[in-house]
């Protein structure tokens, strides 16, 4: 367990290097959270009453979306694993006394909160900030505050599941491109990142909420601005709960089934 | 120029090795495109119009941008890889070689991938020229031929400005993802729905509204002025300074090793 705890907090810290870049990044994602609530406004000038949340309740979202955007980005995959399943590499890491797939899941969840971590708060306070309804709000109650943060760290460890799943199908595959686009295309569009769960149309929307998408990035984001509420709440968190269990499990047993007939060419 | 085209069917062939995953690449990349257009879609099925402009119109103006940029990106992906190429010291044996850097760069990728997107965008053409109810007499049509030059040469531009941060830089700079990737993603709505202030800023600093929302305004008949429907032309100047911060970043530049 010690060992594990050690390896995520060396490249949690190698990930705290890049400040940098962070910098560079909060603007980008300044300009891209303003753009998109600026098209979702011109939006909402045409028809306010279809609009399916308030629209405080959507700036808080968007707001939250940027800032976490490095926990949930659905474009980042880890290029050390990429390359060492292409070149060969992962026979020095299979010879550790370690778990292969413990380390992996990891690795990614290092990476991509020490960038989360970096960039959140600035983005948080200005957006706190900016003029209504542009701004973000606090959530509604306490006790909501707490469950988006228990949210967050559960719709995060889903994703990384489920990435978990794409890096082992690479085993099968030699070059990783390919594989990779195509999860990064789903996910960007299943999760909400592109636009929230809740401005797909009826049918779609309730069949994406009891998938794992539906539990990645939408659930934290709506307990937060409070679109869910009551028991809506309780319900997702245990959905939450379900998929984490089930990807992992699900991955581990895939991982173990690939190992069996890797085949590592040259050396 | 020739020599071009031998780089181009070198790449084509080398990425035709892994057969798979060139086409699941491209694949991928139409869907990616592919789930923008449905997120479109998605709003338009709840919306009717967003600042009087329709459906039909709206992925009209996508489908330029999408073509546009997939054009600049499939032949100018060079320099958008350009930090690699100097950060590993590639670029230093570029410069030995008795040929314009310019063109190794421009020939050191090809990314044929993208014709994915360059596809999804053709469908949205095919999709939109009819309903969007343009009569299409020739001058629209080169309005549409104006529109999609006028683009390509500017996310070339832009291409060329991000590549020539990294001589001062070595890294590529993030935030210049919002005028390439985000003039793409934004682009798919006329820009003057994001607001005066954002429209004067595609217009006169970074022109990318001049080949995309003057020129549709006279595509779709909101306007009669031959001036805008040039104005795609004039923004090919835009590689005027481009070219100039590229030479200005060369003569600055220090290599980093090998």
């Amino acid at each position: 367990m010690k060992k594990y705890f050690s390896f995520f907090k060396i490249r949690f810290i190698h990930g705290l290097q890049y400040r940098a870049a962070a910098y560079a990044g909060i603007a980008t994602q300044f300009a891209w959270g303003g753009l998109t609530l600026l098209m979702f406004a011109a939006f909402y000038k045409t028809g306010a009453s279809s609009f399916p949340m308030t629209f405080p309740e959507l700036s808080s979202y968007i707001w939250l979306q940027q800032a976490f955007l490095a926990l949930f980005m659905t474009w980042y995959f880890d290029n050390d694993i990429m390359n060492s399943i292409v070149t060969g590499n992962i026979a020095y890491e299979l010879c550790r006394p370690i778990d292969l797939y413990v380390m992996w899941f990891l690795k990614n969840m290092a990476v991509r909160s020490s960038r989360a971590v970096l960039r959140c708060f600035p983005v948080l306070i200005i957006a706190f900030c900016l003029p209504e309804p542009f701004n973000m709000s606090l959530p509604k109650t306490f006790s909501s505050g707490f469950l988006f943060l228990l949210s967050v760290i559960m719709g995060f460890m889903v994703l990384t599941a489920f990435n978990m799943l794409v890096y082992i199908t690479m085993f099968y595959t030699v070059s990783p491109m390919g594989i990779r686009i195509l999860a990064v295309s789903l996910l960007e569009f299943l999760t909400g990142a592109i636009i929230p769960i809740p401005f797909f149309p009826e049918g779609l929307k309730k069949v994406l909420l009891l998938l794992p998408f539906g539990s990645m990035q939408n659930t934290p984001f709506l307990i937060y601005n409070g679109y869910l509420s009551g028991p809506e709440i309780g319900q997702g968190l245990l959905l939450q709960t379900g998929w984490l269990l089930g990807l992992t499990v699900l991955g581990y047993l895939y991982m173990k089934k690939a190992l069996l007939r890797t085949t590592v060419q040259g050396g | 120029m020739k020599l071009y085209f031998k780089y181009a069917a070198i790449l084509l062939k080398s990425q035709m090795q892994y057969k798979a995953s060139f086409f699941m690449t491209m694949i991928g990349q139409f869907l990616v495109s592919f789930s923008v257009f449905l997120g479109l879609y998605f709003m338009f099925q709840r919306f009717p119009s967003v600042e009087g402009f329709t459906y039909s119109e709206v992925l009209l103006c996508f489908a330029v941008m999408l073509t546009a940029f997939s054009l600049a990106e499939c032949f100018v992906r060079g320099f958008d890889m350009f930090s690699v190429i100097i950060s590993n010291g590639e670029f230093d044996r570029m410069m030995v070689r008795p040929q314009n850097a310019v063109l190794q760069v421009l020939a050191s990728r090809i990314e044929f991938t993208r014709v994915g997107r360059l596809l999804q965008a053709i469908v949205v053409f095919v999709y939109a020229v009819p309903k969007s109810g343009v009569l299409w007499t020739w001058d629209k049509i080169l309005t549409v031929l104006f529109m999609i030059t006028g683009g390509f040469f500017v996310f070339s531009g832009l291409f060329v400005i991000y590549a020539s941060f990294c001589f001062f830089t070595t890294e590529g700079l993030e935030f210049m993802n919002i005028l390439t990737d985000g003039g793409r993603e934004f682009g798919k709505f006329p820009f003057s729905i994001y607001g005066e202030k954002v429209l004067k800023f595609f217009t006169y600093i970074v022109p990318l509204a001049l080949f995309q929302y003057y020129p549709f305004l006279y595509l779709i008949g909101r306007s009669d002025s031959l001036f805008h429907m040039l104005l795609p032309l004039l923004s090919i100047l835009f590689l005027v300074p481009a070219n100039l911060f590229w030479k200005f970043g060369l003569r600055h530049y220090k290599s980093t090793g090998s």
